[in-house]
């Protein structure tokens, strides 16, 4: 009797057991279909999120060249240093030989991970030096990784500063013409899907989501050369005249090119941050001034269109002075008996108001217009000023016969330059432009006849009568116009003075278009054929010479060839 | 019968022959990649040796460091103006 009941015993526990395992192996699979089928989508996404990763690929934004191909703005790579501070300080026997490769205080970057080591990502050191970058590499660290940036680099330094400008630490353009074209320069970073293993190196590419595509390279206009000498020239004078700013731009004659267009103060672009604001406009683009007797030979232009007077229409100056509603305007002297030329050669103020005072206020405006004053040249420069030229109707009496001279006017250096070239180029205007065959129709805004007759005029300022004796290059025949305009402040006309030269050369077929400004002069000198003409003439002198531009000038030169192979001395 | 034996016994043949074509297809696919990424880091890094040619070159040229070169170290000179013959104007 007693087996019965413990044989019973013995297979219910069996079966207990059965049905504890069957239990057991439904619910197990159970979950797996529920992983397997009901979760699977979640769960197959939160597997490939530990090893499947994006990743993009730099790329290098265009260079910025000189019209010869020479390199004025260059993206080179360099690494920089990020740590994972969780797994650095897994470790931090190693951080003193980090800190000492990067020149850094090991207890500062300790402090710095701990401070950070919720994060997974901190920059340590930007932008290393190459041999550094390679160091760092060897030590192989575990959290310490390079990552790849692109640096800016501008060789020609603070001599094209202001036209090329700069860019930010994510490689986006600031100021010029990096901030202009930023967005052809800039590349677009490509991205590409890969697996990373632990220790996050790709194991295998997925795919390619999309191809990096660098960006495009710029050409500008400018001459390198050019520009260096211009600078230094620029420079030079500033310096010696104490003045407190300068600019000079060149144009070639036949495009509108710019071939250089400097300006000083000046400023480093490959240590941003160290500019003051004064050193970083382009001067020569963004600020205006009242030019003077620069723009003498546009009220000429004017007042020989019209017929109010011919080349041989004489005028008499004397006494050097004239009132107009009740103010004076004054010559430096009394030039006495003046033909329409020689009020350009002397830089007659009262000659040249007695005549425009002649013309309605609406031609001479609209000549001035032409002439492309009062309007933007359209180079899209940042900051570029459209100068001031106020609409005829408003014009007074006194301001028609002050505009004639350069004052209630103001333009830019580049307008000048602009202008300058409608006289040189048989009186078609093109825009200035810093990109090297860029489309700039030109279009016939003065009558070719005249503008030959106005560039004859100008070549006797460097005559022996004339104002811009000092403007002269040996060889070759240049004509421009001086200019000296006092500064106006808050309390009317100071004596502070600008002094400019406008001009062309070679004058039988002009290849360039220079104009010289120099802001206050502070010493002996401040009129522009003392200040400025001398700057032309040094930067006129060395682009001539370097563009190979044959002289116009060598009769002299010819007899002197001819008496002896050695040549005399002078 | 025999039909049916020969049918799987090819159709398994198949099977064993697809997986190991997949097996090598993976692998050159694996090394292609390998070989991808080795060429595409040396073109970045000539790329970069390129940059960093170009500035080098770019300073080297640099006008005033040609021009102070040749004042100083060279004792070269801008002529005189006399001793400038123009030929065939």
């Amino acid at each position: 009797m007693k087996d019965r009941p413990e044989a019973m015993v013995r297979m219910s526990r069996v079966y207990a057991l059965l049905v504890i395992f069957l239990l057991c192996s439904v619910g197990m699979i159970a979950r797996a279909v529920n992983l397997q089928v009901m979760e699977t989508e979640f769960l197959q996404e939160q597997g490939k999120a530990r090893y499947l990763r994006e990743v993009s690929i730099p790329t290098t934004r265009g260079i910025i060249s000189d019209r010869n191909g020479e390199a004025l703005a260059v993206s080179t790579p360099v690494d920089s240093v990020w740590v994972n501070p969780r797994e650095l300080l897994q470790v931090p026997e190693k951080i003193r030989p980090l800190a000492q490769v990067l020149g850094a205080d090991p207890d500062d970057i300790e402090r710095k991970l701990n401070q950070r080591s919720a994060r997974e990502f901190v920059w340590l050191k930007r932008r290393l030096h190459p041999e550094t970058a390679a160091k760092v590499e060897a030590l192989k660290i575990p959290g310490v990784s390079l990552q790849k940036e692109y640096r800016r680099f501008y060789p020609a330094g603070e001599v094209a500063a202001h036209l090329i400008g700069f860019t930010n630490i994510d490689d986006v353009g600031q100021e010029g013409l990096e901030l202009t074209y930023n967005e052809w320069l800039s590349g677009e970073a490509g991205s590409k899907r890969v697996f990373k293993d632990r220790l996050g190196r790709t194991i295998e590419e997925i795919e390619l989501i999309r191809a990096a595509s660098p960006g495009n390279d710029l050409q500008l206009s400018i001459d390198r050369r050019l520009q260096y000498l211009a600078y230094r020239e620029l420079k030079r004078t500033v310096l010696r005249h104490g003045a407190h700013s300068g600019s000079v731009v060149v144009l070639d004659s036949d495009t509108s090119e710019v071939l250089a267009i400097v300006n000083y103060p000046a400023y480093n672009p490959n240590k941003p941050g160290t500019e003051d604001s004064d050193g970083l406009r382009n001067r020569a683009v963004t600020d205006v001034f009242e030019p003077g007797s620069v723009m003498k030979p546009f009220a000429v232009t004017s007042v020989l269109e019209h017929g109010v007077a011919g080349a041989g229409t004489i005028i008499d100056t004397s006494p050097g002075t004239m009132r107009i509603s009740g103010h004076t305007i004054r010559d430096t002297h009394d030039y006495g008996v003046l033909d329409v030329t020689g009020l350009l050669t002397k830089s007659s103020n009262v000659g040249v108001a007695t005549l425009a005072l002649e013309l309605e206020p609406e031609q001479m405006w609209d000549t001035y217009n032409r002439y492309g004053f009062g309007e933007a040249t359209g180079t899209g420069f940042p900051g570029e000023s459209a100068g001031v030229l106020r609409n005829h109707r408003r014009w007074r009496r006194l301001e028609q016969a002050t505009i004639s001279y350069g004052y209630g006017v103001s333009a830019t250096a580049l307008q000048i330059a602009q202008a300058y070239a409608v006289i040189a180029n048989d009186g078609r205007l093109r825009h200035p432009t810093f990109i090297r065959e860029a489309i700039n129709p030109a279009m016939s805004v003065v009558d070719p006849a005249l503008a030959r007759q106005v560039a004859a005029m100008l070549e006797t300022v460097t005559g022996p009568e004339g104002t811009g004796k000092q403007a002269r290059v040996a060889n070759y025949r240049i004509s421009g116009k001086t200019g000296t305009s006092r500064k106006a402040s808050a309390s009317g006309y100071a004596n502070r003075y600008i002094a400019s030269f406008a001009g062309f050369a070679p004058s039988s077929d002009p290849r360039l278009i220079c104009v010289a400004v120099i802001n206050d002069p502070t010493g002996d000198f401040y009129y522009g054929g003392q200040v400025a003409a001398p700057l032309f003439a040094e930067v006129v002198g060395g682009a001539l010479r370097l563009m190979n531009v044959p002289p116009d000038d060598y009769s002299a030169l010819m007899v002197q060839s001819t008496e002896s192979a050695e040549g005399p001395d002078r | 019968m025999t039909d049916r034996l020969i049918l799987l016994i090819l159709v398994l043949l198949a099977d064993v022959g697809s997986a190991l074509g997949v097996v090598y297809t993976r692998h050159e696919a694996r090394q292609l990649a390998v070989q991808l990424s080795a060429l595409e880091s040396q073109h970045d890094a000539s790329v970069a040796e390129w940059s960093r040619l170009q500035l080098e070159q770019a300073t080297l040229a640099d006008a005033g460091q040609v021009e102070g070169m040749a004042r100083d170290k060279l004792q070269m000179q801008q002529p005189d103006q006399v001793k400038i013959l123009v030929v065939n104007p």
